[in-house]
């Protein structure tokens, strides 16, 4: 380790979530002195990671003392009370821009705030900042914004993950407490992985997709990151339960998972797909898997294999999909309503209007997406393409199911590598294939979760290694104590990350 | 209808993402289509796999749980007001949105 202010992540202190909440609970710290030590700590770092577009400091100091003045007032804190969050830039905020790091929605300032900030407030947190990301969260690495590329706290000279990368960066550079990402096809799970933190995509309607920007509306879920299970657990209960204003939330009641986190599950068994121990997986991060099946044999759990034949066909179907759900939804970025509007020369029509508006405005992943998608959806594809995706859809979810007849979580590697450097997959298809262990939990709307399972040094740098857990739908109770009973056996939370630097 | 895409894939056309940008209404410099045809043309080579599965009665799936649709109480709810709908509007004329002419002098 040459330089601590590279290599250390949450120097700020090595206290989760729910430990900090805990603190001031019982006046062992403020909630202003946590806060303002992660605005300290955003400001010296926030130039070189980039993971923060906006941060809110007088509006977060503001509701941090009047937490604290709650707390002296002997009033009852709320489960986030004064916790710093930060909240990706495709989830409306009335505080700030949501400007989603594209040019098309560089000044947009949300009428309202979506479903899961407004619970999240509710419950005391303090939204402190809005975190850069994929432009429209369409990239896996964080170079694509707009507010210029995020880079990993851990190593500079790699990228955090994507596409949410601001907020992976924030929560593992010790610059909030959690945050909030969103998650199509691994937005949350790959960048956690690559920056050492808790990322989970909850099942498919779990969360009020209200207020997030839509990029494929059957995919997309909003999901905590956070440096603990836990922390996870306790957001996730939060932020979830049916929503009048998404019609896709699930009628289930908010999940009570922060008071079942910590019981193991006896007789486990768990699960592990032979087609994710590729060869083309790096050493390590297979090494992470076998070390995780490890803990798990010495916990007692039982370790089967078991069958997931089209893994590898998941890409292929999520880049029918969301591309072909992306199309319809941007088109509503026309330059009239809201957006970015281009400038007419005289005589130039409504056409030219729109179609300079979007040319100007989105970035040249989202409009290859696009033309993908517009492509898959036009006369004489449709079958071809989006119909023979969506029926492939349904087989990788019998997949699922039939694996889940074996085991109760799946276990395996979260990405193929650990965090890469800038530019090293320039070219998209590249780019795509790395999210081949994360796409097909949203193809079948399933839940994952990607924790903290080891490092791999590159050029004198530990990189973190995810290992992640999937369980079927609505399993989050399973996934997470699973996950919490892993943590605990490498050891793996925050603070031993630090003690290991 | 193609029966197989991969040929269509193959045969995809500079005149094909000309006409496809334009469908999507983007306005794509002549300069860049050539590298835009060849990116989706390895995306969609890629996808071509999708051919190899047998998915003889497989009904597709456009939704993870094809839930139906919830209806809300017929009870009327505030909406955003106008000040709010116009405040990210690049141009307004009062309390409207303003746009290019659409309709040509005769028309």
């Amino acid at each position: 380790m040459t330089s601590p202010t590279h290599t250390t992540p949450v120097h700020n202190t090595p206290s989760d979530m729910t430990a900090l909440r805990d603190a001031v609970a019982t006046g062992t710290t403020t909630a202003e002195s946590i806060c303002a030590g992660m605005l300290a700590v955003t400001a010296e770092r926030n130039t070189e990671i980039n993971a923060f577009h906006e941060v809110f400091a007088e509006h977060a100091l503001e509701a941090a003392r009047r937490v604290d003045s709650d707390a002296r007032a002997g009033r009852p804190l709320p489960p986030l009370a004064g916790m710093p969050i930060a909240i990706k830039d495709n989830v409306a905020t009335t505080l700030g821009r949501t400007t989603c790091s594209s040019r098309m929605l560089e000044n947009y300032r949300s009428p309202f705030d979506a479903t899961a900030v407004e619970r999240l407030a509710h419950a005391g947190a303090v939204v402190m900042g809005k975190t850069n990301m994929d432009e429209f969260a369409m990239g896996s690495s964080g170079e694509h914004c707009k507010w210029g590329p995020v880079r990993n706290p851990w190593d500079s000279t790699r990228v955090p993950g994507g596409s949410s990368a601001g907020s992976a960066a924030a929560v593992a550079g010790g610059m909030c407490a959690a945050a909030i990402g969103s998650d199509t096809g691994g937005s949350i799970r790959q960048p956690a992985s690559f920056c050492g933190i808790v990322g989970l995509k909850p099942t498919y309607g779990r969360i009020s997709r209200w207020g997030l920007v839509a990029f494929g509306s059957s995919l997309d879920q909003i999901g905590p990151m956070t440096r603990s299970v836990r922390d996870a657990a306790l957001m996730l209960d939060v932020m979830s339960g049916i929503d009048e204003r998404d019609s896709t939330t699930a009628d289930r009641p908010p999940t009570e998972l922060a008071k079942t986190v910590e019981r193991p599950i006896e007789g486990l068994r768990v699960g592990i797909p032979r087609q994710y121990m590729s060869d083309a997986n790096d050493t390590e991060v297979s090494a992470a898997v076998h070390a995780a099946a490890d803990a798990y044999r010495a916990l007692g759990a039982t370790i089967v294999s078991v069958e997931l034949p089209l893994t590898d066909v998941g890409i292929s179907t999520y880049y029918v999909i969301a591309p072909a759900e992306a199309s319809s939804n941007l088109a509503r970025y026309d330059g009239i309503r809201y957006g970015h509007r281009a400038q007419l020369q005289p005589g130039e029509d409504l056409f030219t209007l729109y179609a300079r508006s979007r040319s100007e405005g989105f970035g040249p992943e989202v409009q290859r997406r696009i033309m993908l998608g517009t492509y898959m959806l036009s006369s004489g594809y449709y079958d071809a393409y989006y119909k023979r995706a969506l029926q492939v859809r349904r087989r990788i979810k019998q997949e699922f199911d039939q694996a889940f007849t074996a085991c109760d979580v799946l276990l395996g590697p979260t990405a193929p590598t650990p965090a890469f450097g800038f530019g090293a997959n320039s070219d998209p298809l590249a780019m795509y294939l790395c999210d081949v262990y994360t796409v097909n939990t949203n193809i079948a709307g399933i839940c994952g979760v990607s924790i903290p399972a080891g490092f791999a040094e590159r050029n004198g740098k530990h990189l973190p290694i995810g290992v992640q857990l999937q369980a079927n739908a609505f399993e989050e109770d399973r996934l997470l104590r699973a996950a919490r009973m892993l943590e605990r056996a490498l050891a793996t939370t925050t603070g031993a990350h630090v003690a290991r630097m | 209808m193609p029966d197989n895409p991969h040929s269509k894939t193959a045969a995809l056309t500079t005149a094909q993402v000309a006409h496809v940008a334009k469908l999507a209404r983007l306005e794509v410099a002549p300069g860049r289509i050539e590298e835009y045809r060849t990116q989706l043309a390895a995306v969609l080579g890629h996808i071509a796999q999708l051919d190899a599965v047998d998915l003889a009665g497989v009904e597709p799936m456009a939704h993870p749980f094809e839930s139906h649709n919830r209806l809300a109480a017929d009870i009327p709810v505030e909406g955003l007001s106008i000040e709010a709908v116009l405040m990210n509007a690049p141009a307004v004329e009062g309390r409207f949105l303003a746009v290019p002419k659409v309709l040509a002098e005769g028309d």
